[in-house]
């Protein structure tokens, strides 16, 4: 016989009494009140104390400056931006910019730490010791030292833009960057985005369905035909019917540099692939160390499942290594984002150079621009951390952990 | 994260003291025995560290010069090598007493600062210099042209008025430091480097080739440069302006640091004004009776200085120009001594 256990009556105030009070009871509730009201009271002294010395000293203070001309250029800007923008703009700009940086990063800090690792542990002789000394090498190596290598290194390789490198004629290599031809919508284009969009999500239901078909009723569905249909096919039947969705602007040598067609500046180049590989070495050795935490056992199950060593890694090892990886992986995804404000030493406009950097010294204004920066990059770690915190949820959920 | 710690410091001091920047930096200085003075991290001719570490410069002499005119001994300067970006933020919280690094007087930068110019020690302008090998022989040739500047200056925002006036393009590529920009321009990631004219000169001698590079003749804007001190001590405010009205107005009675002494045994009144030996117009300052003898002792008079830094003597060999007295055709003028 089983009786169901009764419910405990609601016993907020108890409840506030021992999160706030601990031991201490209600004095201790009182005393974590006073203690805040004090600490609030501080804080604001502070605040209305500066506010009134800035005043006496005459510094501008506040940030009415936002709204002000900025009267600079950036040359990377992801939104349109001009020198009579405000500064509240060259910010987002600086941010965009910060953010770009950031993701194409990490992105490719992952890829280039999984190879790697993978490379280190590797049974072949040859291959372990090129993942060994990759990461020997670079994570001993100063970060700003290795950015400073990809920018003065490659821009002096690199010719002139009169004498640039041509790839077919459509893309050409300078020491002004790489430009390539840029797209130019035509009215062919939203069909073709429509279709694109709608073939990605029938892909992706149709994935999803044939998981279920496998883990439920052991079926094995051969989907990439399909999707192949989906991707490849449907936007290339629409581009038929309704005509091109895009041309392409050619870029063309017209006095100093190239006009026309899109660029990519060499200290994002130089930037991105300095964080990426430093970062990467990083990431190998925490791959690795996850991978090395899976007990040996699971490969050799793999093995005499006769699952070849890659599936074995695919589908087994890596999936329980991920637990001990993601928390030190998000450190590193933290450390590369905050360490792209080196970026100021090669003049790649980031949030640093052109908000914290230019925009300060045009406005003077220190605690204002400051604060705003650090709580900018503060906010970009906190959300990095979220999203890790609930990728790593999910592995441990779908691990059984 | 210089700039960092350099916010900080000024958070802390608005929000902490109960009256700041109130009228004491002579006795803080006075105490400290010694005058902390912002300077470049090294422009040939303004302020740079030689081999020795010794500090150069027309901006270190002035430094030198209110050093002189307070302790009598020029060494008693700390010199602080700060960035174009760093500059206001480290005079504010008040880690240097002047700050007297190339910096050029404007009104936002007089009156949002909570600083102000005491004058102009140096009459400049912005230009361009470029590769002979480009061809080019005017800045209005310059259109699409990649620009190297470094960041936080003027400069920055006079390079995009002038290039939109003209309706030209341009890509801009900012720096934080001098020597970046100058080694990103000797890269070839930009056609041309622009600041200050005297600063292109300067840079040139870095280069590694100065030959194949050339000045434009154009002067896009005026950039009147000058030592600046913090708002609320008027005090050392008038000290450290007519330092640098003492020199001028020693070169003008042609008063120099080899002729100074036969000068001061002179029966002539407008020199024993000067000199001290008539009058307290030094006391009043706060310094001493003899404050332009020992300023002239310590560096000079202005046309020395001029001279030895950036002028005809110095590598530079810049002219005098613009910046000769005002009756040898120039611009530099100081008040009275009366």
């Amino acid at each position: 016989m089983s009786t169901e256990a009764r419910k405990p009556p609601p016993q907020i105030a108890l409840k506030i009494r021992r999160i706030l009070g601990g031991k201490a009871g209600w004095n201790g509730v009182a005393v974590q009140f006073a203690f805040a009201a004090i600490l609030g009271w501080i804080g604001y002294e502070i605040v209305s104390n500066a506010r009134a010395n800035l005043e006496n000293q005459h510094i501008a203070a506040g940030f009415g400056f936002l709204r002000n001309n900025a009267g600079f250029d950036v040359n990377q800007t992801l939104i349109s931006y001009t020198g009579s923008d405000t500064f509240l703009r060259v910010f987002v700009v600086g941010l965009l910019n910060t953010l770009v940086v950031s993701v194409v990063g990490i992105v490719f800090a992952t890829v280039i730490g999984f190879i790697v690792a993978l490379c280190r542990l590797s049974p072949n002789w040859l291959l372990s010791r090129v993942g060994e000394i990759y990461v020997e090498v670079i994570r001993n190596l100063p970060l700003l030292f290795q950015i400073l290598f990809w920018y003065l290194a490659v821009l002096a390789a690199l010719p002139n833009p009169r004498q640039s490198i041509s790839l077919f004629g459509i893309a050409f290599i300078s020491n002004r960057g790489l430009v390539i031809p840029s797209p130019i919508g035509q009215s062919g284009l939203a069909p073709f985005l429509a279709v694109l969009a709608l073939g990605i999500v029938a892909s992706l239901a149709l994935r999803v369905y044939a998981r279920r078909a496998l883990f439920q009723r052991g079926q094995v569905i051969r989907i990439w035909p399909s999707v192949l249909a989906l991707l490849f096919g449907l936007p290339l039947a629409t581009m038929l019917v309704f005509g091109l969705p895009f041309t392409f602007e050619l870029p063309q040598l017209r006095g100093f540099n190239f006009a026309g067609g899109s660029r990519i500046i060499p200290e994002f180049v130089a930037l991105t692939v300095a964080l990426a590989t430093y970062t990467a070495a990083f990431i190998a050795e925490i791959v690795r160390a996850g991978i090395l935490s899976v007990h040996k056992g699971q490969m050799e199950a793999g093995s005499s499942l006769g699952l070849s060593r890659g599936a074995t890694l695919r589908l087994i090892v890596v999936p329980q290594a991920m637990r001990v990886i993601v928390p030190p992986l998000t450190n590193q995804y933290l450390n590369l984002t905050k360490n792209s404000s080196l970026a100021v030493a090669i003049g790649y406009p980031d949030l640093v150079s052109v908000f914290a950097g230019t925009s300060l010294s045009q406005t003077g204004q220190a605690i204002e621009i400051i604060a705003m920066t650090m709580g900018v990059y503060l906010l970009i770690s906190l959300l990095t951390s979220a999203i890790m915190s609930v990728y790593g949820w999910r592995v441990s959920r779908s691990l059984g952990a | 994260m210089k700039r960092v710690t350099l916010a900080l410091s000024l958070a802390l001091a608005a929000g902490l003291t109960a009256q700041a920047a109130d009228a004491q930096t002579l006795k803080t200085v006075k105490d400290r025995g010694m005058v902390s003075c912002g300077v470049s991290q090294g422009l040939p001719g303004f302020s740079s560290p030689d081999d020795k570490g010794n500090w150069t410069g027309i901006d270190v002499d002035v430094c030198r010069a209110i050093a002189g005119a307070i302790f009598n001994d020029p060494t008693k300067v700390k010199f602080v090598p700060l960035s174009a970006k760093d500059r206001f933020t480290a005079l504010q919280s008040g880690e240097v007493d002047v700050l007297s690094r190339n910096t050029t007087w404007t009104i936002s930068r007089d009156t949002s600062l909570g600083a102000n110019f005491t004058g102009v020690t140096y009459y400049d302008g912005q230009g361009f210099m470029v590769k002979k090998s480009l061809k080019v022989n005017s800045a209005l040739e310059l259109n699409s042209a990649s620009v190297c500047v470094q960041t936080g200056t003027t400069t920055e925002q006079n390079l995009a008025d002038y290039f939109k006036a003209n309706n030209m393009k341009y890509e801009v590529i900012a720096f934080a430091t001098n020597d970046e920009t100058v080694k990103a321009y000797e890269a070839g990631r930009c056609d041309v480097f622009t600041t200050d004219q005297s600063g292109l000169y300067a840079n040139r001698l870095k280069l590694a080739s100065p030959n194949d590079h050339m000045v434009l003749p154009e002067i896009i804007s005026k950039e009147p440069l000058g030592p600046m001190v913090r708002h609320g001590d008027d005090q050392w405010f008038d000290i450290v302006k007519w330092t640098l009205f003492a020199m001028l107005t020693a070169e003008e009675l042609g008063v120099t640091s080899k002729n100074i002494d036969e000068k001061a045994k002179l029966e002539n009144p407008e020199l024993k004004r000067v000199l001290g030996s008539d009058g307290n117009f030094g006391e009043q300052l706060g310094l001493t009776k003899d404050w332009v003898v020992r300023i002239v002792k310590t560096v000079g008079n202005y046309g020395e200085v001029f001279d030895r830094t950036v002028g005809a003597g110095s590598p530079l060999g810049i002219n005098r120009g613009v910046n000769n007295l005002w009756n040898k055709g120039g611009l530099q003028y100081a008040p009275p001594i009366r």
